[in-house]
């Protein structure tokens, strides 16, 4: 039985076979989608001679970078003031619960009223996603905190400070870390939302350009790009989470 | 052990007071007790009588309701006093520090010189037994050692009070009998004050030089009986016949409270 | 911690207060308030066009529902079962649920075309990973010494799967139905926005297209009004089930 990373890969390359196969073979109709080798085609190409390429790439990475770097950050923060103040939690939980069912993309033309079209609202746009599953976990990693390190920490006469930063943060830290994988999805898929509805700049808006002009080739090309870049993102957090819950927990 | 009082409780009781729906809960008391310096006193009674709420009082995590807690002569309230160590029931050692970094923990804190530090968590660590696991993390360690990793960050820290409460409580008797012994040679090699709690009655017996029998909630001492052990002693006592007397002395003491504890007529 | 109704009280009351200073603040160009908002919204709910948009989205969120659920439960209880298939699996569903989906609609329509199907598949792959992933959690959870037990009293699969499975899975796997019919909503109204003709989606959409503020406002009070009265109703009841668990 080899290990589980190497059957994955082999899921996965089963999975673009079959659909390569079931494109070129016409099963799915070249309108619709083109063999993932085209995809891949059509990226490179993409990537080397489109003249937009690399500055609508930067925009949208610089805004997906600020946004998670907000989400998390705020969210941390606010999740630390919110668990402080029992009262406040109380009157927030039906909120923090209910967030993500809420059509929050709604709000998108409201933040263009109030920040313009520009970076700002596409930036809030991915924070204002990531940012309560970010409060979420905080809260949920302080709670989960054994009562005994608070106990060790008195014993030892740390003070309040110390005690939050050496010991509360780190034995906090494997669930918050689930919170900030969550929160990095959540604020990318923020950003090319409003990049779709927005639409001034970015690969968002160079992806619904190329779908309006029935340009299949960057479309997918860009569509690919995206996946990946969120794939790659969440494996590399995946996997540092799963290392310190090795470190943590016993098998 | 001299005659030296160094924690002296009076008239100590802890009430929960009344809150949504739940009556008051007198908890504890009144106790007194006196602990004489480097002196090892056992602690045993039913369930729920009260010892982890009397210990945490003694160390100052709580507050008594009434009465008063005094160590070295000065009030014990709200906070630690300095020099004093406490091991709790639940694992407290640090998942994200090796068994080095968890013992050195408190050190760190405290100022120490880089020097001094690798002296005494080196000292501890081999007097542990933990030679072997420095590096390790404690996910890696048995629920024994994992204690020991505890009592080493506690004995590195020299405190002249050592308050243990139910630290061999999830741990197997053979391993609970070796844990006692080791307690024993820590409390020999600082020539701390020890209390401890425990279920146990036997370990109790064995371990201390005086063992105050609680009652049923809320707890008061029913009898503190000495048991006159040589200061070297080891867990083959449990071989001398005294030992048996001593034991069944403690049951006979605690065996009404216990069934009143679990309802029981 | 126990939720006072006053709390409620309390948290409505700022938010419309919140609303009422924004509205001061940014103009009736961008917002509304609240009080005119409940107007519009009164005046929609009497209207045929309403109702025939609201019957739209009910049934393509009802059938994402159905796909989403039943799929989510099935093939996570499957993956959640076998140690090895939670191993492969889990990390790749994990990415797939990470991964921005709103950027495969253009994909979705192309080859399903505008319409109910692309809807319908938009919002189950919203809601399908949620449920399976939290059901992968709950079997995964699941104390070995409960299936022991069962093993040792001799238990039929069906008998095991309804006395012990259920009752110790259950109350995970309810929170991942109830993220998992949120998410759907959510996947099926954002559906709507891009490519369909109907549904309160499509209403939204053109309401957004002429910058039809207090038409906008008042869709949006309704769909929040709509998800968050769902997500109560079904958190009651999950907060049963985890009370009755205890």
């Amino acid at each position: 039985m080899r290990n589980p990373a190497f059957w994955r890969l082999m899921i996965l390359v089963g999975g673009v076979l079959t659909i390569e196969v079931l494109c070129r073979s016409g099963v799915v109709s070249s309108y619709s989608m083109i063999p993932p080798s085209q995809m891949v085609v059509a990226l490179v190409d993409m990537i080397r001679h489109a003249d937009w390429f690399w500055s609508d790439a930067r925009y949208t990475f610089q805004n997906i970078a600020v946004a998670i770097l907000l989400s998390i950050v705020l969210g941390f923060v606010i999740g630390l003031i919110i668990h402080a103040l029992p009262r406040l939690r109380r009157v927030l939980n039906p909120v923090l619960l209910s967030y993500y069912s809420v059509p929050t993309f709604v709000f998108y033309p409201l933040l263009v009223v109030i920040f313009g079209i520009g970076p700002s609202s596409l930036i809030v746009m991915g924070a204002m996603f990531g940012i309560v599953a970010m409060i979420s976990s905080t809260l949920t990693a302080i709670d989960r905190i054994p009562r005994v390190y608070g106990k060790v920490a008195r014993v030892g006469r740390m003070s309040g400070w110390q005690t939050a930063i050496r010991i509360k943060l780190p034995a906090a830290t494997p669930r918050l870390f689930t919170g900030l994988t969550l929160a990095v999805a959540y604020s990318v898929t923020g950003v090319i939302a409003g990049e779709f509805i927005i639409a001034t700049a970015g690969l968002g808006r160079q992806l619904t350009l190329s779908y309006n002009e029935f340009d299949s080739a960057t479309m997918y090309g860009l569509i690919l790009l995206i996946l990946i870049f969120a794939a790659v993102i969440n494996r590399f957090l995946q996997s540092w989470e799963a290392r310190i819950y090795r470190r943590w927990y016993r098998k | 052990m001299t005659n030296d009082i160094q924690v002296a409780l009076s008239e100590v009781t802890r009430v929960y007071p009344a809150h949504s729906g739940h009556g008051e809960v007198h908890a504890l008391g009144p106790v007194d007790l006196n602990l004489r310096r480097g002196e090892f006193v056992g602690i045993v009674g039913p369930s729920g009588c009260g010892k982890s709420t009397l210990l945490e009082i003694v160390a100052g995590l709580a507050n008594p309701t009434t009465g008063s807690v005094t160590f070295e002569g000065v009030r014990v309230r709200n906070q630690v006093p300095d020099g004093v160590g406490v091991v709790f029931q639940e694992d407290a050692s640090f998942p994200w520090l090796t068994v080095r970094d968890n013992v050195a923990f408190g050190l760190r804190r405290a100022g120490v010189n880089e020097a001094e530090i690798n002296r005494r968590v080196d000292h501890a660590i081999a007097f542990m037994g933990l030679g072997a696991f420095r590096r390790a993390y404690p996910s890696q360690l048995s629920g024994g050692m994992r204690q020991r990793v505890c009592i080493a960050r506690t004995l590195v820290m020299r405190p002249r009070l050592i308050l243990l409460d139910e630290p061999f409580g999830a741990l197997d008797q053979q391993t609970r009998l070796l844990m006692g012994e080791e307690l024993l040679r820590l409390w020999r090699e600082t020539s701390a004050t020890v209390m401890l709690i425990t279920h146990a009655l036997d370990e109790a017996a064995m371990l201390s030089d005086r063992v105050a029998v609680m009652s049923s909630r809320p707890g008061r001492f029913i009898d503190i009986l000495d048991t006159n052990w040589p200061r070297d002693r080891d867990s083959r006592i449990v071989a001398d016949p005294r030992f048996g007397q001593f034991t069944s002395k403690l049951w006979e003491l605690i065996r009404e409270e216990s069934k009143k504890a679990m309802g029981i007529q | 911690m126990k939720q006072r109704w006053w709390d409620y009280v309390i948290l409505v009351v700022a938010m419309l207060v919140l609303w009422q200073v924004a509205f001061y603040m940014v103009g009736p160009d961008a917002i509304a308030p609240p009080l005119e908002t409940v107007q519009r919204l009164g005046t929609l709910i009497t209207q045929d066009d309403f109702w025939n948009n609201a019957k739209a989205t009910g049934i393509a969120f009802f059938y994402a529902c159905v796909l989403a659920l039943v799929g989510g439960l099935v093939i996570g209880v499957a993956i959640g079962s076998s140690k090895m298939a939670d191993e492969i699996l889990s990390p790749i569903l994990g990415t797939l649920y990470s991964i921005p989906k709103i950027v495969l609609y253009p994909v979705i329509l192309l080859i399903f075309g505008l319409g109910l199907s692309a809807k319908v598949v938009f919002g189950a792959i919203h809601g399908f990973f949620p449920v399976a992933l939290f059901a992968i959690g709950a079997i995964r959870n699941i104390p070995p010494v409960l299936l022991r037990t069962g093993r040792v009293m001799k238990l039929s699969w069906l008998s095991l799967a309804r006395t012990i499975l259920l009752p110790a899975a259950g109350p995970e796997i309810i929170t991942g139905l109830r993220m998992g019919f949120s998410t759907t909503l959510l996947g099926t109204l954002i559906g709507e926005l891009f490519a369909s003709n109907a549904g309160l989606g499509f209403m939204l959409m053109r309401a957004m297209d002429i910058d039809n503020v207090p038409d906008i406002m008042a869709l949006t009070l309704l769909l929040f009004l709509i998800a968050t009265g769902a997500n109560t109703i079904i958190l009651a009841i999950e907060h049963h089930v985890h009370a009755f668990n205890k």
